[in-house]
């Protein structure tokens, strides 16, 4: 089976020899983005714990690294980058449409609940 | 018109499975179809996870406080390192298996077989981790008491502001009670293991120690547990329903059961992911070997269930963001 791959990450700024070097690199760009994310997590700066948007600065971090992270899994390991465009938009687009929509209506209403609790007379629900 | 021509000739078997759609094997499609609809079910369970946690924005327990041990560091405070370890493993098992399938493309069969093997081993220990994990966390550490309105109240050292253990100031109360069995009643009626210490014990030996204090589950401006003062504390233990230790469905000793709910459901549905991918490697695992594919003349098998495999990481890197690190 002659697949081609595309061997160039980073809009191809980084082009490996063959498809086994380009694992190894998404490995180490993965793993970089692991320690990172374990290394904020231990220290916790200051300086990350202010609010940006409703979420700590150090949350917002951590979930586009995790963005990142899924992307590299998706297109490297997945060989998303390999098939065609119209494959991959039919897969990606969805979840891209579906997922914020459903996240944006859950998380407005928790915050909404959250506020008529802390304003009713409920001391404590479980 | 290149995006859907379906690169039909004439001799060739539509309903055969032949045809090409999007330039992918049906096989691999219907795979990466699947991967949408569980990635979906899964950003449920997340997105749910998302709303329990800004509807109690204020007292959710901290992720850092819970998961904090690592094998063989008895008492020590290690929060994250293991989870950390966990991911490490599950990225290099998906690294394995992007290489068999990068084998599989160059037709090598042991390089597959062998890659497979460690994919299945590093499957192997993420699940024995995992129910490590799961060890920790039912069992619990230090024990908690909860109140009649359901706030868990923790127990932590006056100087040093550490937790403390149940059992390193409970009081000996001798007492009659003992749990109910069915044999000694009406055969459909028992009651669950009973806690090792009674509220009386727990009450009477946290009054006499003077330089204990409770930890209670609100957050502070900072986002730390607010800890009361010793008349507080007082105030609230007399309060004080059940015993807690570890958790279970109903109650937990890390605060609002819905924390431990997420965590069984989350990581338990993840877990049988994995454990469903482990299974299903081991058969493709036995194909290679017996040489299914190479008389079929390509290992696109090998592909189809790596894509299922990578998934499953995935899915990893994200319960392992939103339950351990945000």
């Amino acid at each position: 089976m002659a697949v081609e791959h595309k061997l160039s990450i980073f809009r191809g700024r980084l082009t490996f020899k063959s498809v086994t070097q380009k694992i190894w690199g998404v490995l180490i760009f993965l793993s970089i983005l692991t320690v990172i994310e374990v290394v904020l997590g231990i220290f916790k700066p200051q300086v990350l714990m202010n609010t940006f948007l409703g979420m700590k600065l150090l949350n917002w971090i951590f979930i586009i690294l995790t963005i990142i992270k899924a992307y590299y899994i998706a297109w490297d390991f997945m060989h998303l980058r390999d098939e065609r465009r119209s494959f991959t938009s039919s897969i990606v687009l969805p979840l891209l449409i579906l997922i914020p929509y459903l996240i944006f209506i859950l998380l407005l209403e928790a915050d909404y609940i959250y506020n008529v609790m802390s304003d009713g007379f409920v001391s404590w629900d479980f | 018109m290149d995006a859907t021509l379906t690169n039909q000739s004439e001799n060739e078997n539509i309903w055969g499975g032949g045809n090409k759609p999007l330039n992918a094997s049906y096989g691999k499609m219907m795979m990466w179809f699947f991967i949408v609809s569980d990635a979906l079910t899964f950003s449920g369970f997340l997105a749910a996870y998302g709303f329990s946690r800004f509807k109690y924005i204020e007292s959710w327990p901290i992720a850092d406080e819970v998961f904090n041990h690592f094998p063989f560091l008895h008492g020590v405070d290690a929060p994250m390192y293991y989870v950390a370890l966990m991911t490490f493993i599950l990225i290099f098992s998906s690294v394995t298996m992007v290489l068999a399938v990068d084998a599989g493309h160059h037709m090598k069969k042991n390089k597959v077989a062998f890659y497979m093997l460690l994919t299945i081993v590093g499957g192997a220990i993420f699940l024995g981790s995992q129910a490590w994990e799961w060890k920790n966390f039912i069992n619990g550490q230090y024990g908690a008491v909860e109140t009649r309105g359901g706030q868990i109240l923790q127990f932590v050292n006056a100087e040093t502001g550490k937790r403390v253990n149940l059992n390193s100031f409970a009081a000996s109360i001798p007492t009659d009670r003992s749990q109910h069995e069915a044999k000694n009643g009406v055969w459909y009626v028992t009651e669950s293991t009973l806690p090792t210490y009674s509220v009386e014990e727990i009450t009477a030996g946290f009054l006499a120690n003077e330089n204990l204090l409770i930890k209670t589950q609100q957050n502070d401006a900072k986002g730390h547990k607010i800890v009361l003062d010793r008349e507080g504390s007082i105030n609230k233990i007399t309060q004080a329903v059940h015993v807690v230790e570890g958790a279970n469905l109903v109650r937990n000793e890390y605060g609002s059961p819905l924390f431990a709910n997420f965590f069984f459901f989350i990581t338990g549905f993840h877990g049988f992911h994995v454990f469903t991918g482990v299974l299903i490697n081991l058969i493709i695992f036995f194909n290679v070997v017996i040489g299914t594919y190479e008389k079929r003349g390509h290992y696109e098998m090998v592909e189809k269930v790596g894509l299922y495999w990578h998934f499953v990481d995935l899915v990893w890197v994200f319960v392992f963001t939103f339950f351990y690190l945000v």
